[in-house]
């Protein structure tokens, strides 16, 4: 190796690029996914579900189902041993079935066979006796005396008030809107996947594609009646999460007949059943009115937003507090008042997903803010840069924005970059319509819109979040190798190079392992809410930390000098003016030093019921998009042409990485505005299926220019702030924007269909 | 499910004759998904990929006659010049990985209103050539083609041997609508053909009928009012009219994929600037 290369080359520590090391087996498809896993004597297992959006049970008949050869098991709710109920937030979901059906896909019973398509046929031959229900398919109807009751307890989830300032506002200039948010699912490429092995001490181990160990394993035990030690889980290869996978999918299903059969069983979806396999994005039907002076200052905002939970409780509670805490955006707002409700309805349930009830909201406000700028006469930029909240300031909960708040910033960032070319008309892969060869230019119209977002970042209003991180510091090959050890899901978004980075710069080694997560360490909490690479970085640093403690101890002993004055670097023990005083490796000989924190960011707390005041939230992340839209009026194609984003993501530990969840996170919110919807008619979901649920493919996501900002969080580590799930949520308001302004038309829903743009 | 794989033309007509409850298999890309879905359970897949006389064109007296298992890409590669219109279709079919797999035999054996085929051999006056081991060959004219939402008149002992269609005599065009830029199963569709040579209009419909379908109306109307000997140009309001005598002759439904009224205006807007871009190319030809 020559002199340059050497000093080229990367340390991979924090603010690098370091390459993933799960990075070359994902793109030769050599990775093991969920879907990959295998056991010699395994059988499979599937799920038979409701066909009905709400109806009484009134009789199961396994027999004939018994008699298909290869069958090993067919399971009811009768062979449920624990409590047949599971939830994030409320245990208010059966395991299966027992009594009654609440929407179309709701798992009923559970069949074990040598070969999966033996037990799907087998799964054809139980006979379910079902009293078919009235249901309530429509949420606006949910809180309605004479509705039909989806829990016995009623159709409301969660309603949250906000309250602030004067009560009776008035205002000369005022905006009002009502906007309509489509079901969005998470379109993870991974479908649901697990293998369940029933282990020698009558408990079993399960392998699955999740976000949060601990919390499944919690879910697992009571359904299977066992203490967790008998319940461990591994963390299978996950193929995307983006909170399809909070909540249990295959998990007590494929473990009841691993216990049942005493083989290994596999459970895998397709894509369709996927669709029923996980909770959506909750569809939203929203009312907006801003109050402003004649500058566009902002006086008061009022919002009404209804969220359609589903059949089930999943997160919705916490939706509902997001859309309704966070559902105005980064702005400030003197005089408030916000009725945010989740309600039950037996549609598919809902749930986490990335934006959780900021991307609803988004649409709303970001569409109002575009009406008052008419209103008043400024521009789109502007009247968000006049409004937008700056550090020091308090949030519409009265909380106080603690760290910087660059929203005028990027907003301003977005602005200056340059405009694209004009559409060539020659190609026609770069119009509206592309190749479908609809247009060579005719009817196609140029709009510019602009949108931001602020979004909290881990979990709010008291949860107490945590992660627990091990490492360990050992000499392995004659060279010192820290292994971190953590229960954090790796979902695709980089994790696992995050802790290696932050290892390699905490303790200055350069070979770190990462130990593949399970449940035999401590939680991590949950892989969402943005919060990984803050609270397990947070908690891998602090373990890191504790190592060099202890190990620059021992140095300094055997060196006969104070700990103050060594560093680890280089895999050596170097003093303060960098020089090399002994090997990391010596000093280690043939012991591991090995620390376990649990660490914690500041507390966050409950807001009050009946104002919504309070600091809910730890940390706000904040985005801003400009998206440039080519519009066929005619025909309602739209061809986004550019998509460019600013984000503040406090300290970029890798850059590369940073990067690549702003891409992603921009495509998905730009999915929502123009063509992803799970399309529900009476309870039925008409497109579970990538023929006719339709994601944005490269001839629909245009280059993007990112801007990234660092301002450091001071209270976070490192100054970090959660990067994934802001560009999802201003991306979408803005493309929306932009055909608004390219059609003229108010587009008050979105996935904006091309009928909703030709008014046919 | 038996899997039969024949090497010849003769044995794959043989195997269809004894095997009735055989589902032909081509490209895999429709036969495959139904399968996925289990929508369907056939006794046996006749797999016809190993046939080596479905993957040959030939061209006589002006004719194209495509092997049925000839692929998308095969036809955007090779014939784009006299099949214009059909490889314009070509190009908008699924992924590279669509086309290098899926076949215009397999289509037409699907039978789908949304196939994205069927327009330009509606347009261009194709012919489907089937054929069984007892009876030997016939053509069916592709407008006689399609008898219901995925069905054809294709007998349970018949195969697609091939598709016969004319050179393009003249300017060809081929619109389709979909919700997204790409990998989309059209919404609506519309093909164009100009045949200066005998001044007529072909035109094609697909995903708004219950089957793929033509607007002869339409099509006799333009040519009619067509000024073919000067070229003059195609004025505005005529090629409106045509639009709408397009969008007239279709019969759609509300689904999921779009509205019928949507689909109605698509094809109206797609039937005029085809018309016209047609137009302009032939009096450029000129």
């Amino acid at each position: 190796m020559t002199t340059t290369e050497a000093t080229a080359r990367q340390t991979g520590r924090i603010g690098e690029s370091a390459q993933r090391p799960d990075g070359t087996l994902k793109v030769t498809g050599e990775y093991a996914y969920a879907s990959d896993l295998w056991h010699d004597d395994m059988v499979w297992g599937v799920t038979l579900r409701s066909p009905h959006p709400s109806a009484r049970i009134r009789r199961i008949d396994v027999a004939e189902a018994l008699t298909v050869p290869g069958v090993t098991a067919v399971l009811t709710a009768d062979d449920v041993p624990g409590e047949n109920a599971y939830g994030l937030e409320h245990a208010d979901s059966p395991v299966l079935a027992a009594d009654v059906v609440r929407y179309v896909g709701e798992p009923v019973a559970l069949v074990a066979a040598d070969h999966p398509e033996t037990a799907r046929r087998a799964a054809a031959r139980i006979r379910v006796d079902y009293e078919v229900l009235p249901a309530l398919t429509d949420p606006r109807r949910a809180l309605d005396d004479d509705a039909p009751r989806v829990h016995p307890g009623g159709n409301l989830v969660r309603h949250q008030r906000l309250r602030r300032g004067d009560p009776d506002p008035t205002a000369p200039v005022v905006v009002s809107l009502d906007f309509c948010v489509g079901m969005q699912d998470q379109a993870f490429l991974g479908p649901e996947s697990g293998l369940a092995v029933p282990a020698e001490d009558g408990g079993v181990d399960l392998y699955v594609a999740t976000q949060w160990l601990h919390i499944d394993q919690r879910q697992v035990c009571l359904a299977l009646g066992m203490p967790p030690e008998k319940v461990r889980l591994t963390l299978a290869g996950v193929g995307g999460a983006f909170g399809g996978r909070e909540d249990l999918s295959v998990h007590v299903h494929a473990c009841l007949l691993a216990l049942r059969t005493g083989r290994p069983v596999k459970m895998s979806y397709g894509r369709e059943e996927s669709f029923y396999g996980h909770v959506h994005r909750h569809p939203a039907t929203m009312t907006y009115e801003f109050g402003a002076e004649r500058d566009g200052t902002l006086v008061y905002a009022r919002a009404h937003v209804l969220l359609d939970g589903g059949a089930y409780a999943s997160s919705t509670a916490a939706v509902v507090g997001n859309a309704g805490l966070l559902g105005l955006g980064p702005y400030r707002i003197p005089s408030v008042a916000v009725d945010a409700y989740g309600v039950f309805t037996n549609n598919p349930p809902c749930g986490a997903m990335r934006g959780f009830g900021c991307v609803q909201a988004a649409f709303a406000h970001e569409a109002l803010m575009d009406e008052l700028a008419d209103a008043v006469g400024v521009d789109p930029v502007e009247i968000r840069r006049r409004n937008g909240l700056r550090e020091g300031e308090r949030t519409i909960t009265g909380q106080a924005v603690d760290s910087p708040a660059p929203v005028a910033e990027l907003l301003q960032r977005v602005a200056d970059l340059p405009l694209p070319p004009p559409a060539d008309t020659a190609d026609i892969r770069s119009l509206p319509g592309a190749v479908g060869n609809t247009t060579h230019g005719e009817g196609v119209r140029r709009g510019v819109g602009y949108a931001v977002t602020m979004k909290n970042v881990g979990f709010s209003e008291g949860f107490d979040d945590y992660s627990t991180a091990r490492v360990r510091l050992q000499v392995t090959g004659g060279e010192a190798v820290a292994s971190v050890h953590t229960a954090a899901a790796e979902v695709g978004q980089g994790l696992v190079t995050v802790q290696q980075q932050i290892a390699r710069t905490e303790l200055g080694v350069e070979r770190v392992v990462v130990v593949p997560a399970d449940t035999t360490v401590g939680s991590a909490g949950s892989t969402s809410a943005s919060r990984q690479t803050y609270v397990t970085g947070g908690a891998v640093q602090a373990a890191c930390g504790a190592v060099r403690t202890a190990v620059l101890q021992r140095a300094a002993v055997a060196l006969g000098l104070s700990p103050a004055a060594l560093r680890l670097d280089g895999d050596k023990v170097v003093g303060s003016s960098g020089e090399v005083l002994a090997d990391l490796a010596e000093v280690l000989g043939g012991d591991a030093v090995e620390e376990t924190v649990e660490w914690r960011h500041r507390p966050t707390h409950a807001v009050d019921p009946e104002t919504g005041q309070g600091d809910a939230h730890v940390q706000f992340a904040f985005s801003a998009h400009r998206a440039v839209v080519d519009v066929d009026v005619e025909l309602g194609l739209v061809k986004v042409v550019a998509l460019d984003t600013a984000q503040d993501v406090g300290k970029a530990i890798n850059p590369d990485a940073v990067v690549g969840q702003i891409h992603g996170g921009s495509a998905q919110g730009m999915g929502l505005a123009l063509m992803e919807e799970v399309v529900v008619t009476d309870g039925h979901v008409r497109n579970p299926s990538f023929t006719d649920y339709l994601l944005p493919t490269v001839l629909d996501v245009p280059p993007m220019r990112v801007e990234v900002l660092e301002y450091a969080d001071p209270h976070a580590p490192y100054g970090v702030r959660g990067v994934g799930e802001p560009p999802t949520i201003s991306s979408g308001p803005a493309v929306a924007a932009a055909v608004r302004a390219a059609t003229g038309r108010p587009l008050r829903r979105v996935p904006i269909r091309p009928e909703h743009i030709t008014g046919t | 499910m038996d899997f039969l794989q024949p090497s010849s033309w003769d044995d794959a007509l043989a195997a269809r004759a004894e095997r009735p409850d055989a589902l032909p298999i081509a490209g895999g890309t429709d036969v495959m998904v139904e399968l996925n879905f289990d929508r369907r359970r056939p006794g046996a897949l006749l797999d016809l990929t190993r046939v080596p006389e479905l993957r040959e064109w030939t061209l006589a007296d002006g004719v194209v006659r495509l092997g049925a298992g000839v692929p998308y890409a095969r036809v955007i590669g090779e014939l784009g010049d006299r099949l214009p219109g059909l490889a314009m279709a070509a190009r908008t079919v699924g992924s590279p990985q669509i086309r290098a797999r899926g076949t215009v035999g397999g289509n037409l054996g699907s039978a789908s209103p949304a196939g994205d085929a069927h327009p330009p051999l509606l347009a261009a006056g194709a012919q489907v050539e089937l054929v069984s081991a007892a009876r030997g060959a016939r053509r069916v004219p592709v407008a006689d083609f399609f008898a219901g939402v995925k069905r054809s008149v294709l007998e349970p002992d018949e195969l697609i041997a091939a598709v016969l269609v004319p050179e393009a005599a003249g300017p060809q065009q081929y619109c389709k609508v979909g919700t997204r830029n790409a990998m989309v199963i059209a919404v609506s569709a519309f093909a164009l053909a100009l045949h200066p040579d005998r001044q007529e209009v072909g035109t094609g419909i697909g995903s708004a009928a219950p089957t793929p379908r033509r607007a002869p109306e339409a099509g006799q109307f333009l040519a009619g009012e067509l000024n073919w000997a000067a070229r003059t140009p195609l004025p505005e309001t005529l090629a409106a009219e045509f639009g709408r005598r397009v969008a007239d002759a279709a019969s759609p439904i509300d689904d999921v994929r779009g509205s019928a009224a949507y689909r109605r205006h698509s094809l109206a807007v797609m039937a005029r600037r085809a018309a016209t871009w047609a137009w302009d190319d032939l009096r450029r030809a000129a």
